[in-house]
């Protein structure tokens, strides 16, 4: 593990932006922004207008990710906390759990959390106890 | 109209993502870490998005209709049950394992990790994988 700074200032930033691209998608679209839903429906392979907005939500999203890192040194920033054998077992988790959950941070911890939607407050509640724990087991119990 | 909506929002979500520092897993684990490293950045990202799509859903719901679809897709609210539990467990499990969550997996592609690419393709096979197992009763 290495030590990140507390950056309280641009996280707030940070996260007002996402919570305005929830309020475009939802105000333009009508649909709640989750970053597994759109990846999801990607992987369906079912080219019909989802495909195509979903899509266009992805690359900007990426040419977004890539002009801000210029500015902000993101690139160098990036640290990871696993070896490829655990990230691919983290992925994989990620990938059932979100599935069946439907839903990750941003469509149940922020969009349906925005509507006061039951489900979505269980369903962080539980990611958020879980992860915790887990990082807990990992560092502090088993000491990696 | 809605390709116009759909690569403005994706244009804010990655550079939220990206300005917040939430694109590094390293951040979001010492954030997990509670009783570890302290860096409390994440519980002001996921504050700061919530509040703002708290005030304009409650603006846009009142309006009844999105500007350029027939009505707003949400999902129902019979949805608790052990499904959703147990994947949101999941999802925490594997959140809690990596530090990496589906938004920055993706936004962190274009910084060319071979982690990133391990991580999303690993994160494809779960979702084909579950959704095989289900029959595709859970189309999200």
């Amino acid at each position: 593990m290495s030590p990140t700074e507390f950056t309280p200032y641009t996280g707030l930033i940070g996260g007002i932006l996402i919570g305005l691209s929830a309020i475009v998608l939802m105000a333009g679209n009508g649909r709640i922004l989750g970053a597994s839903g759109i990846f999801g429906g990607l992987l369906t392979l079912n080219f019909n207008s989802d495909f195509v907005w979903r899509f266009i939500f992805i690359v900007c999203m990426l040419i977004a990710t890539a002009w801000v890192a210029l500015f902000n040194g993101m690139a160098q920033q990036m640290a990871f906390g696993t070896t490829s054998l655990t990230t691919a077992i983290g992925g994989v988790i990620v990938g059932i759990g979100v599935y069946l959950g439907n839903g990750c941070t941003s469509g149940h911890g922020i969009c349906g959390n925005a509507r006061f939607s039951k489900p979505s407050f269980i369903a962080t509640c539980t990611f958020m106890v879980i992860a915790i724990t887990t990082v807990y087991v990992i560092r502090h119990v088993m000491g990696a | 109209m809605q390709k116009l909506a759909a690569a403005l929002a994706g244009s804010l979500f990655g550079a939220g993502l990206t300005i917040s520092g939430m694109v590094n897993p390293m951040k979001v684990l010492n954030f997990l870490d509670l009783l570890g490293t302290h860096d409390f950045t994440l519980i002001f990202v996921m504050g700061g998005g919530l509040l703002t799509a708290m005030i304009g859903y409650q603006l846009l719901f009142r309006r009844g209709k999105p500007f350029f679809a027939d009505r707003f897709d949400l999902p129902g609210t019979s949805l608790i049950n052990a499904k959703l539990v147990g994947g949101a467990a999941l999802f925490g499990l594997g959140w809690g394992i990596s530090g990496i969550c589906p938004g920055p997996a993706i936004a962190g592609l274009v910084f060319g990790y071979s982690q990133s690419f391990i991580f999303v393709a690993a994160m494809a096979v779960g979702i084909l994988a579950a959704r095989f197992a289900t029959n595709g009763h859970n189309a999200s």
